[in-house]
């Protein structure tokens, strides 16, 4: 194992050898907050941050496992390819945010904008998460075990998104729909692979009306 | 973009430290906000029939005449205390008088605070210059805040620099922008608030001004603001007791709050907070939008 402390090397050293020659395995001492640690890895690595980081931790991740022990600032696993971001704090927000793949675990709570414009992550908050929750979401699955706030799913597309606790006012086009058994059980994988212990059945689904798909010429004398 | 810092100390044997505690929690927010630094820093209040205000001047002064021109005018005793190009003058006279001597006598003065224990000191440049200029290792204190300011909305002076006063004891300090800064203006204009420059924050500051005067409490202002002020904003407000923080409801602007048994702290980023001792057992979270926070003793 590689160990790493930030405290007397820098980030762009990190990172650069984190892009150019991966350890198996990093542990990352004395983050302090500092922004973009572990940024753009695309290895199959497991990366551990001892602490709280600051801005785009583990941005643009591809294939490696990063996990931080304390809380993320914003950006977090921004843009995630593929591979797993697990945070075993909170996150702030827009985390995950235009992920097109991979996991992000959030042990904690997300603040605002969590999963803003993703294409294809999936997210798993044991927590809350803040206001405009997977605003624009294209596709991938939001998942959240505590409550999520106002105008969740706004302008959503097609993403999943699964609430066990209070939803705050749904965002524009953005309904509550049937949770099938099949549902169940895709959510039930998902949880069990993040481990995160939870009963998928108690949750709800929620997904795009499709009204602002198309534009309604009833609607034309509004504008 | 800007960096706002505050620190408040639960352990008061911590206080001989607070300068050298905020000038590490300033000097961090270098990168969001090199063109200007500022601190409103709380110790030593004065007794009731006794003011301490702090005065600016980018030029040369004679401190020493002003001091006995005041004390000979208002028939007071008059300490004055000179940190770089400001100074900290405490009278044995009424707030209101003093300051209107100060209008009348030396217009040429800029009144950066007012009341019993706050002192604010800011300039242009950055943050370790700054740090150096006012000695920042050797003040002591309760409470302070801090400011960096990155200048989006108006001139880059130390007029236009943060901290605001917002009246006696009162101080603010934003991250952000405010979109109806120029009607609102006028309409504080209007009521009779002293606004001296086209700062959006120092609007923001003059609504606090404002409301206050009207009988508000600092909670019931804040609450106002909520409905008033459009824009982005992070405020951390400064009282005589500790300090107050509010987001809008977009909340964009980031913001941590942290707490451990000897301190309480409030920043921009973590990585400000992470230079306090302690910090890594500190029970941390992110201040949630349009909610007035506030500690004191």
């Amino acid at each position: 194992m590689t160990v790493f402390d930030l405290n007397t090397d820098s980030v762009r050293n990190l990172n650069q050898q984190l892009h150019e020659s991966p350890a198996a395995s990093t542990a990352i001492t004395n983050p302090c907050g500092r922004h973009c640690i572990a940024c753009g890895i695309d290895a199959d690595v497991d990366v551990s941050i001892d602490g709280h980081v600051g801005y785009y931790c583990a941005g643009m991740n591809k294939q490696a496992n990063v996990t931080i022990t304390g809380n993320a600032g914003p950006g977090v696993a921004e843009n995630i390819m593929s591979g797993s971001v697990r945070i075993e704090g909170n996150a702030s927000q827009y985390a995950g945010a235009s992920g097109h793949g991979g996991t992000l675990i959030i042990h904690g709570d997300a603040s605002a904008r969590c999963g803003i414009s993703m294409k294809g992550v999936d997210i798993v908050v044991a927590g809350d998460v803040g206001h405009m929750a997977a605003f624009m979401a294209q596709k991938g699955r939001l998942v959240v075990c505590g409550d999520a706030g106002d105008s969740l799913g706004d302008s959503l597309y097609e993403a999943y998104l699964y609430v066990r606790g209070k939803a705050g006012a749904l965002g524009a086009d953005c309904v509550e729909k049937e949770m099938t058994a099949d549902h169940v059980r895709d959510l039930a994988q998902l949880l069990e692979s993040a481990g995160i212990d939870a009963d998928a059945g108690a949750f709800r689904r929620y997904g795009s009306a499709r009204k602002l798909y198309n534009f309604n010429v009833d609607h034309a004398d509004d504008y | 973009m800007c960096g706002i810092v505050g620190i408040y100390l639960k352990n008061e044997d911590l206080r001989p430290e607070l300068g050298g505690l905020l000038a590490a929690m300033l000097v961090e927010m270098s990168d969001r906000g090199p063109d200007s630094a500022g601190i409103a820093l709380y110790r030593d209040p004065v007794p009731d029939s006794s003011c301490k205000l702090t005065l600016h001047t980018a030029d040369h002064y004679e401190w020493d005449d002003l001091r006995t021109e005041m004390a000979a005018h208002l028939g007071a005793a008059v300490k004055l205390d000179v940190h770089a190009s400001h100074a900290v003058v405490i009278a044995s006279a009424d707030v209101t008088s003093v300051q209107d001597w100060l209008r009348t006598e030396r217009p040429e003065l800029r009144i950066m605070s007012a009341g019993s224990a706050i002192e604010i000191y800011k300039e242009k440049g950055l943050p370790r210059e700054f740090v150096k200029q006012f000695k920042l290792h050797e003040l002591n204190g309760s409470h302070a805040l801090g400011h960096t300011r990155m200048a989006t909305e108006s001139a880059v002076t130390t007029e236009h620099s943060h901290p605001f006063s917002t009246g006696m004891d009162l101080c603010l300090v934003h991250n952000g922008s405010l979109s109806n800064h120029n009607r609102l203006r006028r309409t504080l204009r209007d009521e009779g608030v002293d606004i001296q420059t086209d700062n959006d924050s120092e609007v923001a500051a003059g609504y606090l001004m404002w409301r206050l005067r009207e009988g508000d409490t600092l909670e019931a202002a804040l609450d106002r603001a909520l409905r008033d002020l459009d824009g982005f904003y992070t405020f951390a407000i400064g009282t005589k007791d500790g300090f107050a923080v509010l987001r809008d409801p977009i909340a964009c602007k980031p913001a941590v709050m942290a707490e451990t048994d000897d301190w309480v702290a409030m920043s921009s980023e973590f990585r400000a907070i992470a230079q306090l001792p302690g910090a890594d057992a500190a029970t941390i979270w992110e201040p949630r939008p349009a909610t007035v926070y506030t500690w004191g003793h």
